[in-house]
């Protein structure tokens, strides 16, 4: 049978590093990374995929984790007849230490392909493909290392932070200490689904949002400020003396028109009260402006992909709260919105569609919150109004 | 023994001193250059992070590697982003210059700060996927092939993110990204009548339709379902619950592109993604015409925006009717929104271009 890959050749062609050589370096020494690579040219002769559906596999005491997958062609490949996917929960905002990493490649290079993502889009670090009969001894010794699985299937999401406190100055919260708090918390919610499908909880330190919070988890956490944003005027004047244009560039770019630039005395002048916090001034001139003292976050909820009636993204619930450990606050408030979607929600619909379907006003009672207007953009239009 | 629920590492014990020292305490940063950045803490402390470019879909002696430069230049530590680049951390500037030859020495690219293209977000394709109607790290190696100039060097009006999802499950925030590239089928699932029978459930399986396309079979001596092919729209939602409802197919399977998506919230709130391409055929080894389209987009956009815009930002400034004649992109029947939040795209005004 052909080991060439003449089509996947092509793709280790070009200066971005490839992964076909990553594939070509792990089908060295192991026979199930020779077969992903064989059957990978399959697809790319046949285009379509060569992965069947899942089943139920797994390791003892878990449901989720581990994502079955098995080839539709065993006798042509049959060192991938069975390539699971193990998912391993990362460290808040995917710090390191190499022994660490050098642990788990050691382990995967024992039991699994030796193929990997670092990392998978909700956060885990994925172990590309491994046996049934490997599962548990991996995990086994995945656990005495010191990681755990993920989430996977109707359970709660892997949830992520962006690198937060660690090294970013615009983090209003700790969002590393934050997630890691509610990771240790549910773990059970994690690695048992029970839910009617998947849910997500994901923070980013600030409105940049480098995790993408609001496009992408049920359960959105975003740094803010409530008071005023602080302005250093004598960088602010270093800035300008380098040349940097800050009419153009940020006061006549300000979206809420809450920044003027006073010429005479060389100062950048806040509109404390028009401003909506969206960071684009303190984007551009880092050294001289950054968030208020009054620091917090934003609670959204709803976020998701189109699957199955449309995106959303998540949408405003309490508009400011103060983040302080143990949490209490939003693990209440997470307590209530799950008893509320696992009671009402239909297999495989999301938090957002059944917000969508019962009303933001019953989800509202459900979790014991007044309606503000920060949660709309505009009021309602029509006069259906139920008294 | 057995050991379950340990959850991950504690995050504290992977943090280099530098940072558990700081932490908090930061001050400001700048780019150095690109994919250098350097941070400054209250106290003065200082902190570069050298960013370099990653497949993602990578080997063990990969990651080998990156830790064998983390401990040379690095006390041993090292972090990833949320798009899947490597940081290497160090108080030491004399060490960056090191550290960037050394990396190039594995042919890895520092890339990915400021105005540029950052690393693809991407899922897994036929690398791994049951339900992928493209393959992801081929096409995302392509495009990247394709934009090199634009990971190494900051000259674009802002930052761009480019996303690739093999179906419309969206795994990553495809829907919020000013370039993506999507997966798609376009012809109904084909239920094999015996497997139905044996692998599914059948009332979930019509449950799981979101347009009532999926309907017991009319015959009820099979037990199976039928698809009425008008109503379908090629979610494979059904295809999820009963594996016997294949839709993958080599020539009416490939992909969408969409444009004018963020997540983040600085001058315009955070946008949806809009489709700009509906379909191009999957042509692997290096689908040149999705290619050819992103490369398009990004030089209409580079030339066309004002500083700071985002995509989705330029084209709201110009209009999409703009967009469409600078990109020489057709405008298609099947642009024009059908699905559950289609009234919001309708235009009420009569303020347009031509």
């Amino acid at each position: 049978m052909s080991d060439e890959t003449p089509l996947l050749d092509e793709l280790e062609k070009g200066p971005w590093p490839s992964y076909v050589k990553e594939i070509k370096r792990a089908a060295k020494k192991n026979a199930a990374a020779k077969d992903l690579l064989r059957i990978q040219e399959q697809s790319y002769e046949d285009r379509v995929t060569h992965w069947k559906h899942g089943g139920i596999v797994g390791v003892t005491g878990y449901g989720s984790g581990v994502i079955g997958r098995y080839c539709d062609n065993p006798e042509k490949f049959p060192n991938v007849t069975a390539f699971h996917t193990m998912r391993i929960n990362q460290p808040a905002g995917w710090f390191y230490t190499s022994e660490a990493l050098r642990k788990i490649c050691d382990i995967w290079e024992q039991y699994g392909s030796g193929m990997t993502n670092f990392h998978g889009a909700t956060g885990d670090i994925i172990l590309l493909g491994t046996t049934t009969e490997n599962l548990q001894p991996c995990f086994d010794t995945l656990t005495e290392a010191g990681f755990d699985l993920g989430g996977s299937g109707s359970a709660l999401r892997t949830p992520a932070a962006c690198v937060g406190q660690a090294r970013c100055e615009y983090a209003n919260i700790d969002t590393m200490a934050l997630i890691h708090d509610l990771t240790m918390t549910y773990q059970d919610e994690m690695h048992r689904p029970r839910w009617p499908y998947k849910f997500k909880i994901k923070a980013s330190g600030c409105p940049n949002d480098c995790v993408a919070a609001i496009a992408r988890a049920d359960f959105t956490i975003i740094g803010t400020w409530r008071d005023s944003l602080r302005i250093d005027q004598n960088a602010v004047r270093e800035y300008v003396k380098d040349g940097f244009d800050i009419k153009s560039l940020v006061v006549n770019k300000c979206p809420s028109e809450a920044l003027e630039w006073d010429e005479k005395g060389n100062n950048l002048v806040l509109i404390a009260e028009d401003c909506v916090r969206c960071m684009h001034c303190i984007n551009m001139m880092p050294k001289a402006l950054r968030p208020g003292l009054q620091k917090g976050a934003t609670i959204l909820v709803g976020g998701k992909a189109p699957i199955l009636k449309g995106a959303n993204m998540s949408w405003v619930l309490i508009p400011f709260i103060e983040i302080t450990p143990p949490y209490t606050e939003i693990k209440e408030l997470l307590a209530k919105i799950w008893d509320w979607w696992d009671e009402h929600g239909k297999t495989r619909e999301r938090l957002a569609e059944l917000i969508e379907r019962i009303g933001l006003k019953e989800f509202l009672k459900a979790v014991d919150l007044k309606a503000v207007p920060q949660m709309v953009t505009k009021p309602r239009a029509n006069p259906y109004v139920f008294f | 023994m057995r050991r379950t629920d340990i959850g991950p590492p504690d995050f504290r014990t992977m943090l280099p001193e530098v940072i558990k020292k700081n932490y908090g305490q930061w001050k400001y940063h700048e780019i150095v250059k690109a994919g250098v950045l350097k941070h400054v803490a209250e106290n003065g402390d200082e902190l570069y992070t050298v960013r370099a470019g990653s497949p993602r879909l990578v080997s063990i002696d990969f990651i080998r590697d990156l830790c064998d430069v983390a401990d040379k230049y690095c006390d041993g530590h090292l972090r990833f982003t949320s798009r899947h680049n490597v940081e290497f951390l160090t108080p030491d500037k004399t060490k960056v210059e090191p550290l960037i030859q050394e990396l190039g020495k594995l042919g890895l690219p520092v890339v990915g700060t400021g105005d540029c293209i950052s690393n693809i977000v991407h899922t897994q394709g036929w690398i791994h996927c049951h339900s992928a109607a493209t393959d992801a790290s081929g096409i995302v190696k392509a495009i990247m092939d394709g934009l090199y100039d634009h990971f190494t060097e900051m000259k674009l009006p802002n930052h761009l993110r480019i996303s690739m999802a093999c179906c419309i499950n969206m795994c990553g925030a495809i829907h919020c990204s000013d370039l993506a590239v999507v997966g798609v089928h376009t012809r109904p699932p084909r239920p094999d009548h015996e497997k139905v029978f044996a692998q599914c459930e059948i009332p979930t399986t019509i449950q799981s339709c979101p347009t009532g396309a999926v309907r017991r079979h009319p015959d009820a001596n099979i037990k199976s379902v039928v698809v009425k092919e008008d109503l379908c729209m090629y979610c494979a939602n059904c295809f999820t619950v009963c594996p016997a409802m294949p839709l993958a197919d080599p020539v009416t399977d490939g992909v969408a592109i969409y444009a004018g998506g963020k997540v983040s919230n600085a001058r315009k709130p955070p946008m949806f993604s809009r489709m700009v391409v509906p379909f191009l055929p999957n042509h692997p080894p290096r689908w040149p015409e999705v290619v050819d389209v992103l490369k398009r987009i990004v030089e209409v956009y580079a030339a066309g925006a004002k500083p700071c815009e985002r995509v989705g930002e330029w084209i709201e400034r110009i209009g999409w009717e703009a967009f469409f004649k600078r990109t020489e992109i057709p405008f298609t029947d099947q642009h024009v929104d059908d699905f559950t939040h289609a009234i919001e795209t309708y235009r009420t005004t009569t303020q347009f271009k031509w």
